[in-house]
């Protein structure tokens, strides 16, 4: 369809209530143009269809040093397009400080969920922009450290108001420096200068929770440093940039709203024939698909190179591609040019059944929404097969150029993290472990033989910064066992914690075949003689193993030793919650009311003891420190 | 008789000011539309230049002020296609 008749679609679509319709339909019209006129078309109809489709409210607030308007509708609307709901506040020019520092500013008022300050190098360091030649050493080092130092304080003064996220554009450099060739002949470069302040911004933002940093130099330097600016609406309007690159760096706002929002893929599928490798297998053999370092082979090793990036992220890869399974086995485990292993894949489905059924498969073997998975396949048919049959999943649309898979793949957003715990690094050997665990369990026949026979740990542990963000994280993505689905920021879980209000606990299993990891979280609150867990979750890949009961058990202890007589828990019913719905009424617990919004439920702690099952080892580190 | 661009002009002024195409004219402006304030002025601009492939001057751009003149900007820097 063209640009016009998408537009009557949609037009078509909205009165007609079909609302969801109308949402795809408008992804289609800015995949196909994502002008600034188009970004007002879209804002305008999302709004009227907001109430309408499961969007994700957010609240930003834009501090900056220039005009960032131009790129508010275009943000808005790429957000919506990803299922966010966004609502921005701009503050005054240069009245970034007074906003951080006054606790009555609009910008605490606004109560922001992430903040961005937009700054530049002209606005905040003049003189190294732009005197550097005639500086000397001693004024340059005053300069750089003033400006780190300050930005130090204003971190602190933002954290002591709010913990909202926080996203600091680091310093640009100069398309040519102040002194020309000679900058780069000596180790005072004004380069070195205004790098030495962005490295001390990136430690900064690894000292600080919930803070980070937008490399603005970097996004500058890709797009062309002289093809960035546009020096006549700097000097009119202090617009730096050419309306082209208000796109580029709504692009790069819009990459951190991702893994800010949780709208973020879990796990990505990825075709074998033609995406893979170059070929098909069952027809052009083991020495016919090109698969290698020299062209044209080398597009699908780096596609491959990309893949392994985002495993090491902890974003597990999963083959699902219309093959003969032994062709296809024997390419992953013996081509010379796979960089891929076949451990390298959670799950594998590579038969002649359609890919949306199969795509549903691999999120159920991988205990993870459809909506957690993200799909890569050359072929546009099966791309349509999939996004018209399972809207939730994220289809990457890929041009028929091989050369820019990988390209592509590093792009999208859906990929981006912000934290990496220890577990996401190791996320894919997790599951590699629970193929063999599934396997074991077909061989033995009694539950409770299995239970033994797996010889699980349980580790349990106060809150430590070592684990805050993986805690988080925990406690923001996991949707299934989740009996509250509260959400709770690092720095909200610093808060709580260290105010002594309430009590965080992690939950480490280990069993014969390895380390799960960190995958349960609990948090309480006790006043007088009643503790009441205000969460509890724990990762599917442990569920149905009894440690939920261990964990349970644990709480009822801790509960017990600093006085309570009852225990008492929220099931608050969501979309996806139903793994955790009988959690309570299984354990002994009996229901004291039920309103719109869930059941509350209780445990006499005097009259049940509530024993960790037998075969899980439970141990607690400084349990009683808190 | 409308100008050659007019047509392409008013369909993004109707975007960006948020008012239905069918309520802009030759002699719509600043004063007479409501919505076309000084940040939506930038974002009508910097669309336009988008859609035209060109870039306007400050003179040019505080002169933009009705569709009259935008068209009569435009058609002086864009040769008609």
């Amino acid at each position: 369809m063209t640009i016009q008749e998408l537009r009557q679609e949609i037009e078509r679509l909205i009165p007609s209530g079909e609302s969801a319709a109308a949402s795809r339909v408008l992804a289609e019209l800015w995949a196909q143009d994502s002008s600034a006129s188009s970004a007002s078309f879209v804002v305008a109809r999302f709004e009227q269809l907001r109430e309408k489709l499961n969007l994700r409210p957010y609240r930003l607030a834009i501090l900056r040093s220039y005009t960032v308007e131009p790129m508010i509708p275009l943000l808005r609307a790429a957000a919506f397009i990803a299922g966010i709901d966004l609502t921005v506040q701009l503050s005054e020019f240069n009245a970034y400080v007074q906003e951080i520092v006054d606790p009555e500013s609009l910008l605490y008022k606004f109560n922001p969920d992430a903040v961005i300050l937009a700054t530049q190098t002209r606005d905040l360091a003049p003189e190294l922009w732009r005197d550097y030649s005639r500086m000397s050493a001693e004024q340059v080092q005053s300069s750089s450290s003033q400006i780190t130092k300050d930005f130090r304080s204003w971190v602190r003064r933002f954290r002591t108001h709010t913990q909202a996220h926080l996203i600091l554009h680091n310093f640009e450099q100069p398309g040519i420096p102040n002194r020309g060739l000679l900058d780069d002949q000596s180790n005072d470069s004004q380069r070195s200068a205004i790098e030495q302040i962005n490295r001390e911004l990136s430690s900064l933002a690894a000292e600080t929770v919930g803070v980070y940093v937008l490399d603005y130099d970097a996004l500058v330097a890709r797009h062309g440093r002289l093809q960035w600016h546009d020096e006549r609406k700097w000097l009119t309007m202090r617009l730096p940039m050419t309306a082209q690159n208000t796109h580029h760096l709504m692009k790069e706002w819009l990459r951190f709203l991702h893994p800010l929002t949780g709208k973020v893929a879990k796990a990505l599928v990825v075709d074998l024939d033609n995406t893979l490798w170059g070929g098909v297998i069952g027809e052009d053999g083991m020495d016919g698909i090109k698969l290698s370092g020299e062209y044209p082979g080398a597009a699908y090793q780096e596609l491959q190179g990309a893949l392994l990036d985002l495993y090491q992220r902890g974003i597990l890869l999963a083959i699902c591609s219309k093959n003969n399974p032994d062709d296809a086995q024997e390419a992953l485990r013996n081509h010379p040019g796979m960089l891929l292993e076949p451990k390298h894949f959670a799950a594998l489905r590579i038969n002649w059944i359609d890919k949306a059924q199969n795509l549903r498969d691999i999120a159920k073997e991988l205990n993870i929404g459809v909506d957690a998975l993200a799909f890569l396949d050359d072929n546009p048919i099966e791309r349509e097969q999939v996004r018209s049959q399972l809207s939730e999943v994220c289809v990457i649309e890929l041009p028929s150029d091989p050369m820019t898979f990988a390209r592509i793949v590093r792009e999208s957003p859906v990929f981006e993290r912000l934290t990496l715990s220890a577990e996401d690094q190791q996320r894919g050997e997790y599951y590699q472990a629970q193929r063999e665990r599934d396997e074991l369990e077909q061989t033995i026949t009694s539950r409770e033989d299995f239970y033994r026979s797996l010889q699980q740990e349980a580790e349990i542990a106060p809150l430590t910064k070592g684990t805050l963000a993986r805690v988080s994280q925990l406690a923001n993505k996991t949707n299934q066992f989740n009996l509250t689905t509260r959400r709770y920021t690092e720095a909200q879980l610093m808060e709580m914690t260290s105010s002594g209000n309430a009590h965080c606990f992690s939950l480490r299993v280990k069993d014969r075949f390895g380390d799960n990891g960190l995958v349960g979280v609990a948090i309480t609150r006790q006043a007088e003689s009643v503790c009441e867990i205000d969460t509890l979750l724990m990762s599917c890949r442990v569920i149905g193993r009894t440690v939920e009961t261990a964990f349970l058990s644990f709480l009822a202890d801790q509960a017990r030793k600093h006085g309570a007589t009852r225990l008492e828990g929220w099931f608050l019913p969501t979309k996806k919650n139903a793994p955790a719905k009988d959690f309570y009424p299984s354990h002994g617990f009996a229901m004291v009311k039920e309103d719109a919004t869930g059941s509350l439920w209780s445990k006499d702690l005097k009259a049940d003891s509530c024993p960790c099952p037998e075969w899980v080892r439970l141990t607690v580190l400084n349990g009683d420190a808190q | 008789m409308t100008p050659p661009a007019f047509e392409r002009i008013r369909s993004i002024a109707a975007d960006v000011l948020q008012v239905p195409a069918g309520q802009i004219t030759l002699d719509s402006s600043t004063e007479t539309l409501g919505n076309w304030d000084s940040v939506h002025h930038l974002n009508l601009i910097l669309a336009l230049e988008q859609e035209f492939d060109t870039q306007f001057d400050p003179e040019e751009i505080d002169k933009m002020t009705s569709m009259e003149r935008i068209v009569e900007v435009v058609g002086r820097k864009v040769p008609p296609s």
